[in-house]
């Protein structure tokens, strides 16, 4: 199970890292949600994998799983939300502003071909 | 004092030494003001600082002359070793008084060489931080504190040789300044640590004590080599004599304190200061000895035939700094003695002679010898000063400089080199005889001679004021060279201080009898005297020979480090995004891999899950999904249908392992973060091109691979094994319920443990929300709301009602029950799974479903409060039930909780933490809302009307004509 989980991190993280060296800002946006995952599951694992024992104490029950990761990740996911609403208002205000969503700002860029509307 | 209380080992004069050295950093926060007073005024109280800190000095003086070391002690960073002490023995009270006493000189003489247009109070500013950072240097007695100072007086000196920005030359002179002393101060640092660390400590009076051990140590030459290389860069040795010169692009008053006194001697005072450490090995007399020798001769034989006045001085510098460095390299005592001795003179002659070079150009507005001459009948005043100061660089007796420069050659006849015993005294006799000449020139060749007509200015003695200075410091010349006797006693004590022994036996007299430097100076001044006759014919022969220009040099090489920089600066980071995150992953997979192959893998000490059926399953779809996601990036809606299967995997995963809050948050962030992309997919393209070139996209997908291999290989690693250290989760288990009250550990870890985390987390949300909403403002304001503004609305419509029926309808029913499992999930929270965070998220849903069927205007105009407010309630609530804690009398946000029985309803429990917990809740909602809003503001910008009814088909409505009533 563990290799599962851990392949499954690497995948999300290749595709992430991939998406990310893309040329237009939607692909980019994608690939760091898609990091965001990785990396909120690979903070996640840090507190090792247990089935069946939610943190939720309950009378008689010993083997809880570890709580503290959870609760950093719970915060986490929340904030990649909050980061992940500001680049794509950051992506569309630069669409709109110069009509081009790539996101490398070089001599040759498309931008402001069209001039103003 | 009071900073004085507390501490150990000190008397009362003690305490004034952090005062001393405080005290110009201290006033040079008035010159600046003052200057609106007045240039006198300004002056003044630059003045003011320098005489209390040389009164302060002057009053721990006697003890010092007795033989104490005072000495001040304050711990500041004691675990590094750095510590505010400071020791003021008989060098320290030396260089002290040369800093302190020159430089008021120097704040008179700029009062009067300062023209109206030069800004006075920056000047002071900059003179009294350089003053302060120089006192800091000699009063420090720990080494790293040193370092600080060292490199103040760096940045300082920097400030006063680029005083007039204007001229190409000054800005010029003082990078190189920098340039050259700031590395080599970076090469000490390194020195000094090593030598710290051989020590065993950073306080220079245990270093002192340690030379045995120091001497032993294998350590000790990359450390000697490494001091000297500050030494040297900052006492202009060669071969880094080229920035001294370069350095006269500055004021005069600047050059007369930097070369003679200050700047320039820090790198003597600190070879003096380490002197009874290093000094006495054979490396210590080969490499400072022969670099002294060398820069002497080099210094004298230039300055000769430098026309510019202050080019002389300068080069005449770096001959005496020469002079001096060969005296301490040689390691006796007697030499030492004499170094200590001729620091003096050369800084009473050498200031006097920079300050009379500055009144030359003052009043003839020229520097250059060859129009200068007969200067003696127009200026009798400057001529008799410059006669006596020049006179003794030379070293003419009856006054200091001949004291000196006898003691010098009298050590380097005795010294032998590789076995040679003619070459030292030769060299030194020859450089003596350099000094001579070129000191005799500025007297011949600037103020005898007939007198001429074509001086650029009408020459003439300047106001009391501006001769003043120079004419103090000639007294001292001649009654030192008068009357030694008077200069012992510092001799003596600061001598004493260098040797950190016992002295040797000596008088400073005029009369030594006939001995072998009797000879040596003899020789020295008739040669010199047949030198300066010849000047001529050697000057042309000096012109026409090619030499190495050390600007030209420098100049080159610090175009070609900032070509090499800049093309690696830019080879990484040029501005493209992509380059710069490839650069950094591959910086990032480096690094790992250098810490990967550095350690060893730990065998597997944890029992692996075994795979079910289950997992299994999620494992095949989210691979499959991610796959696709890279594989069909292109088509964007897909794109974002698979990162919702991603998601919701993720969120399955959560479940599977144990974590239902995460579960819960993760499902929820995910329609939200889905809604938003669909939303700003109405406005951006909805394909991306095929752009990079297949090989840029295997290079992209080699990193990325890598990228994946090492994560997951990380994470595997760190699963098989077990935590190294014992973990704090199992005391947040067993005191969640006990004191923060609550059975669900993540919700009472985020709202009590760690709820100053959650705390700032809230805020930072709040944050990320209105900047979306100022950036949405911004846009919309500038060219992309024009262009929104006249959107295309035919263009990207797709087929179907824009407020369907069945929606609206669904939504409608499903809003209470949303709001209601919303309010369940918050009330549970403390003890099942739920919570703030998870509630707002589910409310926010609830209240998008009425955005998506009606339209987020129509909605919104029915809503009373703005997002805005609930992000600040929220936020305020949050911190009111923190502060309520003070009110208890406990640290912030500390939570209490308790039991109310009433009769029907079950026992229930309240807590501050549901307050907290609400205040978390209306954050999240307040921000998603106004994000979400930000967005659909853009929409209304398209001219998208705002629909008066709900629904576009409402069987209830008599006049229902199918279209919203603000039509198209």
């Amino acid at each position: 199970m563990e290799m599962l989980l851990a392949s499954a991190i690497g995948g999300l993280s290749a595709a992430g890292i991939y998406l990310m060296l893309r040329l237009r800002s939607f692909p980019v946006i994608i690939g760091i949600s898609l990091l965001s995952y990785a990396v909120n599951l690979f903070l996640f694992a840090t507190g090792r994998l247990v089935v069946n024992a939610p943190p939720v104490l309950r009378k008689g029950v010993e083997t809880y799983s570890d709580p503290l990761p959870q609760a950093l990740v719970l915060t986490a996911i929340v904030i990649s939300f909050g980061m992940t609403a500001v680049i794509v208002i950051m992506a569309l205000g630069s669409y709109l502003s110069s009509r081009s969503d790539t996101v490398n700002i070089t001599a040759d860029t498309p931008a402001e071909q069209e001039g103003e509307a | 004092m009071d900073e004085t209380g507390g501490t150990t080992h000190m008397d009362t004069a003690g305490g004034f030494l952090p005062i001393i050295a405080a005290l110009p950093f201290f006033g040079a926060l008035f010159p600046g003001l003052m200057i609106q007073a007045g240039r006198n005024t300004c002056a003044a109280f630059t003045a003011a600082p320098t005489i209390l800190a040389l009164v302060l000095l002057l009053l721990c003086a006697p003890a010092v002359m007795h033989g104490e070391v005072l000495q001040f002690q304050l711990p500041w960073l004691p675990k590094l070793g750095l510590n505010v002490n400071f020791m003021l023995d008989g060098l320290g009270l030396l260089f002290a008084g040369l800093i302190l006493g020159i430089g008021l000189l120097i704040i008179l003489y700029a009062r009067f060489y300062l023209s109206r247009e030069d800004p006075m109070g920056q000047f002071y500013t900059y003179l009294l931080l350089f003053q302060g950072a120089m006192v800091g240097i000699v009063l420090s007695d720990n080494i790293l504190l040193l370092l600080v100072f060292w490199e103040l007086t760096s940045l300082s000196s920097f400030l006063l040789i680029g005083y007039w920005k204007h001229l190409p030359e000054g800005r010029q002179g003082a990078r190189m300044a920098l340039t050259v002393t700031g590395t080599g101060g970076l090469a000490m640092i390194a020195g000094m640590l090593i030598l710290g660390n051989i020590a065993g400590s950073y306080d220079l009076s245990v270093i002192l004590t340690q030379k045995e051990a120091i001497q032993a140590d294998p350590m000790y030459l990359p450390a000697l080599l490494l001091i000297l290389a500050g030494c040297f860069t900052k006492s202009a040795q060669f071969p880094f004599h080229f920035w001294l010169p370069h350095a006269m692009a500055a004021p005069t008053p600047v050059s007369a304190y930097l070369h003679s006194a200050t700047m320039v001697k820090a790198g003597l005072f600190l070879m003096a200061r380490m002197w009874p450490v290093l000094a006495g090995t054979p490396e210590w007399f080969y490499i400072v000895a022969t670099t002294g020798l060398i820069t002497m001769l080099i210094g004298a034989k230039i300055a000769l035939f430098k026309d510019d006045l202050k080019a002389l001085l300068a080069f005449s510098t770096v001959s005496h700094l020469g002079l001096i460095t060969m005296l301490l390299g040689f390691g006796t005592k007697m030499a030492a003695v004499a170094a200590v001795f001729h620091i003096i003179n050369h800084a009473t002659f050498k200031a006097a002679l920079f300050m009379s070079a500055g009144i030359v150009d003052h009043e003839t507005h020229t520097r250059d010898i060859k129009r200068l001459g007969g200067l003696r009948h127009l200026m009798p005043i400057t001529f008799v000063i410059v006669t006596f100061a020049a006179l003794s660089m030379a070293g003419i007796p009856l006054l200091n400089g001949f004291l000196s420069k006898e003691m010098m050659l009298e050590e380097a006849a005795h010294t032998v080199w590789q076995g040679n015993q003619w070459i030292v005294p030769t060299l030194a006799t020859l450089g003596a005889l350099f000094s001579v000449a070129y000191s005799f020139r500025y007297i011949v060749h600037v103020f005898w001679g007939p007198v001429r007509d074509d001086y650029p200015s009408k020459p003439h003695d300047p106001g009391f004021g501006m001769w003043a200075a120079p004419a103090f410091l000639v007294v001292l010349v001649v009654a030192i060279g008068v009357a030694p006797f008077l200069a012992e006693p510092l001799v003596r004590a600061s001598a004493g201080a260098v040797i950190g022994g016992a002295l040797p036996e000596f008088h400073l007299k005029i009369w030594h009898g006939v001995t072998p430097a009797l000879f040596l100076s003899a020789a020295a001044v008739l040669g010199g005297a047949i030198l300066l006759a010849l000047h001529a014919p050697l000057m042309r022969h000096w012109l026409a020979t090619p030499r190495p220009e050390a600007k030209t040099m420098f100049d080159g090489l610090t175009r070609a480090a900032t070509r090499a920089s800049r093309a690696f600066t830019n080879g990484v980071h040029n501005g493209a995004l992509t380059r710069n995150g490839a650069t950094f992953t591959v910086t990032v997979l480096a690094a790992g891999w250098l810490a990967w192959a550095g350690g060893e893998t730990l065998p597997a000490t944890r029992e692996m899950l075994p795979i079910t059926a289950l997992p299994a399953i999620g494992w095949l779809l989210l691979i499959v999904a991610t796959v696709g996601l890279v594989a069909f990036h292109r088509n964007r809606f897909l794109a974002l249908m698979l990162m919702g299967i991603v998601g919701l995997i993720v969120s399955l995963g959560f479940v599977y392992f144990s974590a239902p809050d995460l579960a819960l948050t993760q499902i929820s962030v995910e329609v939200v973060t889905i809604i938003l992309l669909l939303l700003a997919l109405n406005f951006i393209p909805r394909t991306t091109p095929v752009e990079s070139s297949p090989a840029r996209r295997m290079r992209d997908a080699a990193i990325a691979i890598a990228g994946g291999v090492a994560v997951t290989g990380l994470t595997y690693a760190i699963l098989i094994s077990d935590f190294a250290f014992e973990s704090i989760s199992a005391f947040h288990l067993a005191n969640s319920y006990k004191g923060g009250g609550g059975t669900n550990v993540v919700n009472v870890i985020l709202v009590d443990f760690r709820g100053f985390d959650t705390y700032g987390e809230i805020i930072v949300l709040g944050i990320a929300a209105l900047v979306i909403f100022a950036l949405t403002d911004t846009v919309l304001k500038g060219r992309g709301g024009r262009w929104l503004a006249n959107w295309d609305q035919d263009k990207y419509r797709a087929a179907g009602d824009r407020h369907p029926l069945m929606m609206v309808v669904a939504t409608r029913v499903m809003m209470p029950i949303a709001l209601m499992v919303g309010a369940f999930i918050f009330l549970r929270g403390h003890n099942e799974p739920g919570g703030g965070f998870i509630a707002g998220l589910i409310v926010a849903i609830a209240f998008l479903m009425q955005y998506m069927a009606s339209g987020f205007a129509w909605a919104e105009s029915r809503q009373r409060v703005t997002y805005h407010a609930t992000i600040g309630v929220g936020v305020l609530i949050a911190s009111l039930t923190g502060l309520g804690a003070w009110l208890a009398g406990k640290p912030f946000l500390t939570s209490a909780y308790g039991y109310i029985h009433l009769p029907p309803i079950e026992e229930f429990e309240w807590a501050t933490a549901m307050a907290f917990d609400t205040g978390v809740f209306l954050t999240v909602v307040g921000a998603v809302m106004l994000a979400l809003n930000s967005l659909s503001s853009m929409a209304r910008r398209t001219g998208e009307t705002v629909n008066i009814f709900p629904m576009d088909i409402n069987p209830a409505r008599a006049d229902a004509d199918g279209t919203d009533e603000g039509g198209k």
